[in-house]
């Protein structure tokens, strides 16, 4: 049997499914909910590359190389951020995020 | 056969992994099985033949940003079986949804065919008989220079704003102050004093 673009297409939509039912499953966790958005970003690249191998096209790889410094500068973002929050008031609990709120 | 039995593994285990990631009671578990999934991506990309991006991937993903995953999540003195605490309040919601969004992506990509009539390669095809990353590097440092560079600095100023976010100025840390040792004189920090001699101060 030969593996097409299809089955890459359903294992990224399978990775993205996961990584959207991941932020609803650990509501409170920021950690894990960074983590879900790290695999929604794979499962992009994973289409952007099957894509661009399956067409023959080089573009859909250098666009991977870009969301893949995007997701890297989101990770140190996020992590730094969560680490200010975390010395500000002691936890990491998405509840207690509510300053903003006014 | 080769290939689709390594396609299998490839993605089973990436699958697998990533279902533990967002299922794991231990965050630091959760990153571990978040570096599995990640290598094992890049076993696909390697079987799609993209092995500059594979690399990368690992690079990146593996030797960065889970690592970084990971100090924090050591770092932090944070009770994680209190936050695991009503995980299945959103149980319901978040499986409907996920199956909803999963059903939907599968018939879009099930689906879904490129017209037989239309040209098979649009833009940029991929050269043959040079290697993956020259090919990659010939048009990322012409075409998309200014792309690259835009991702430069889109990493300059995640850099930028990490230092300036977590650095922090505690009171009590002595720190050198070049000013203050330049306006230093001598006459306000040594009195010179008339010792007689056999007798103290």
């Amino acid at each position: 049997m030969t593996i097409g673009l299809g089955h890459y297409l359903a294992v990224a939509a399978i990775l993205f499914t996961i990584g959207i039912f991941g932020i609803f499953l650990n509501r409170r966790n920021v950690i894990i909910i960074l983590m879900s958005v790290e695999l929604i970003l794979l499962a992009v690249n994973i289409n952007m590359v099957a894509f661009s191998t399956h067409l023959g096209d080089l573009v859909g790889q250098v666009f991977a190389l870009l969301i893949l410094t995007v997701a890297a500068a989101e990770a140190a973002i996020g992590l730094a951020i969560l680490v200010v929050f975390f010395r500000n008031r002691g936890s990491i609990a998405v509840e207690d995020i509510n300053l903003m709120k006014g | 056969m080769i290939p689709a039995l390594f396609f299998y593994l490839f993605a089973g285990v990436c699958v697998a992994s990533a279902v533990m990631v967002v299922a794991s009671r231990n965050p630091v578990h959760s990153v571990l099985f978040l570096i599995l999934a990640f290598v094992n991506a890049a076993g696909l990309f390697v079987l799609m033949g993209a092995e500059f991006l594979a690399m990368i991937l690992v690079v990146v993903y593996v030797g960065a940003v889970a690592v970084l995953f990971l100090f924090v999540v050591m770092m932090l003195d944070v009770d994680f079986r209190e936050l695991r605490r009503g995980v299945g309040n959103y149980l319901p919601i978040g499986a409907l949804i996920g199956v909803v969004l999963l059903v939907e992506l599968l018939l879009i990509a099930g689906a879904w065919a490129i017209g037989p009539g239309l040209p098979k390669t649009t833009g940029l095809p991929i050269p043959t008989g040079i290697t993956n990353a020259e090919a990659l590097g010939l048009v990322l440092y012409t075409r998309y220079v200014y792309f690259f560079q835009a991702a430069g600095l889109v990493l300059l100023v995640a850099m930028i704003g990490a230092i300036v976010l977590t650095l922090r100025h505690k009171p009590g840390v002595k720190r050198q102050s070049i000013p203050d040792q330049l306006l230093r004189r001598k006459e306000a920090i040594i009195e010179l004093r008339n010792v007689r001699p056999g007798q103290g101060l």
